[in-house]
């Protein structure tokens, strides 16, 4: 756990470039010299202009240990500098710079056992969804328990994958005859979602950080120990 | 092993976004933007008006403080001045209401040489004394017609323009009139004491 | 609530990039208010001229880091101890 583990920044060549969303696309690189990486790690990425100018964000990784690519899934904000190029512009061939695996406490694998919950609000549901990839192909006999907030169905990431195995709540925007959950995730929701605390859950709560906050704190008050509960922030970085 | 420069590959397209300006009015390695982006180093501070002050300390005979109804109560100024972030962006001809930082110091018989600017958060930026004085820094309480937003400082920031913007510090409390310059919070930690952006005064050494 | 605030996973890269070793697991204490738990948790800003990690239950400053052209200056005089399970 504590190896040692140098960052080094490395040129990725992009494989290729899938929609999820009109705002959210997966990159997909080809990377032989990969050290591997847990599910939850995310990769800090690098711009270079041809004036010498760099942008730097983070992103969560997708794709689940052992896939032949690294994948990374980037959502387009509106005023930013460097989603906009991701999730845009880029296409198979063009270069940047990758440095990772990142992070070693919002993380999962077999061995931590579960059952699982994991939050999701917004494009937080992109480590989780590596977890929840990681755990069917790795671990199908631990339980999980998936619940989703997104604004709207044009904003779900994955949703060929959730199919009838996340519990979505759809926030400012519904599908046509949408029975499911229309609000922000809140005690009650989780109160009907979560599994009790008695089974020990191990929680995993990833998104904007008032996502996080709240939904954190409601655990608890629901009697989820804190020590089982990990969380990662998203946020604006610069864009 | 030989080591070698790894030279960083262009990502093809990607260019910084910005819009167009004056050029001899932007700082070197400034851009400019056309928000105005909100950059601190803790959460942002809700002092209730009713329990905020501001105090004059140090070198001085006699500590003075403003209640905010007090301050109100001084005239204030409009300033019209462009502002550059040691972080590289700089936003021309933004509008501002406060009181001259001269107003607060009329009167007051000081040998200090130095300012540390203290803030709601413990944020602390230090200054020479001649950066703060001759119409050079305000008590800014109101940004672009309307009340200074938490955000951004409010209700009052010190706002010393010719200077980097680290050094007009957000949700100031206080200034303390010192004989030495005292670092502040990131002048302690790599940024320079002075912060001129047109001598291009962002690190130690510098 | 500041929506601009993170957490410690957020400057994972950068404490990384120096220390060589994982340091969001790593349990420090605050020098403020003596409260144990992992930098994962701290309350981070990165919009700003530095990083700063700050104590989720004193807001006191655990670590500030700042890259400089030529070297990276980091302060970790608010954290009292850390601790790393080997």
């Amino acid at each position: 756990m504590s190896a040692p583990a140098p960052l080094r920044w490395q040129t990725a060549r992009i494989a290729e470039v899938r929609e999820e969303t009109p705002r959210a696309r997966t990159l997909a690189f080809d990377r032989p010299a990969w050290p591997g990486h847990r599910a939850g790690q995310h990769v800090d990425v690098r711009l270079t202009a041809e004036d010498g100018y760099r942008a730097q964000r983070s992103y969560s990784i997708a794709s689940p240990p052992g896939t032949p690519r690294l994948e990374i899934t980037v959502e387009r904000l509106d005023d930013g500098e460097v989603s906009p190029w991701l999730a845009g512009e880029a296409r198979a061939g063009d270069e940047l710079e990758l440095r990772g695996p990142i992070g070693g406490y919002f993380v999962w694998e077999p061995a931590k056992g579960g059952p699982l919950l994991l939050l999701a609000g917004g494009s937080g549901l992109v480590p989780l969804m590596c977890i929840e990839r990681h755990r069917r192909a790795a671990a199908p006999e631990v339980a999980s328990t998936l619940l989703v907030s997104a604004r709207g169905p044009a904003d779900l990431l994955y949703d060929a994958e959730l199919e009838g195995s996340a519990v979505l709540t759809y926030t400012r925007e519904q599908p046509p005859g949408w029975t499911g959950y229309a609000r922000r995730v809140d005690r009650e929701l989780l109160a009907a979602v979560a599994p009790p605390p008695e089974q020990r859950p191990r929680c995993y709560v990833c998104g904007p950080t008032s996502f996080v906050e709240v939904v954190a704190e409601a655990l608890v008050a629901l009697g989820h120990h804190r020590a089982l509960i990990k969380t990662e922030r998203f946020g604006a970085t610069g864009g | 092993m030989t080591s070698f420069l790894r030279v960083s590959p262009v990502s093809r397209g990607f260019r910084r976004r910005e819009p167009s300006g004056d050029a001899s009015r932007i700082p070197p390695g400034q851009h400019l933007v056309e928000g105005f982006p909100v950059l601190s180093a803790g959460p942002t501070p809700h002092t209730p008006l009713d329990q905020w002050t501001f105090t004059l300390d140090g070198m001085i005979d006699e500590p003075l403080r403003w209640t905010w109804e007090e301050l109100r109560g001084l005239p204030p100024e409009p300033i019209r001045c462009d502002i550059h972030c040691v972080t590289s962006w700089s936003k021309l001809d933004t509008e501002w209401e406060g009181v001259s930082l001269d107003a607060l110091l009329e009167g007051v018989e000081t040998e200090a040489a130095y300012v540390t600017a203290w803030c709601d958060g413990g944020y602390t930026t230090n200054l020479p004394i001649e950066d703060v004085t001759d119409g050079r820094a305000w008590v800014a309480v109101g940004y672009d017609g309307r009340r200074l937003e938490p955000e951004h400082g409010g209700p009052a920031r010190l706002l010393v323009p010719h200077l980097y913007l680290w050094k007009s510090a957000k949700w100031i409390r206080g200034i303390t009139l010192r004989p030495d310059d005292e670092p502040g919070f990131w002048e302690s930690l790599g940024y320079h004491p002075r912060g001129d952006p047109w001598q291009e005064q962002r690190y130690w050494g510098d | 609530m500041d929506e601009t605030m993170l957490d410690g996973n957020a400057a994972a890269g950068d404490l990384q990039a120096l220390f060589a070793v994982e340091v969001t697991q790593m349990v420090g204490v605050c020098d403020g208010c003596g409260r144990t738990g992992p930098l994962a948790e701290a309350h981070t800003f990165v919009l700003a001229p530095g990083l700063t990690l700050r104590c989720p239950g004193c807001d006191a400053v655990l670590v500030r880091l700042v890259h400089l052209p030529d070297r990276t200056l980091v302060e970790l005089s608010g954290l009292r101890r850390l601790e790393l399970v080997s």
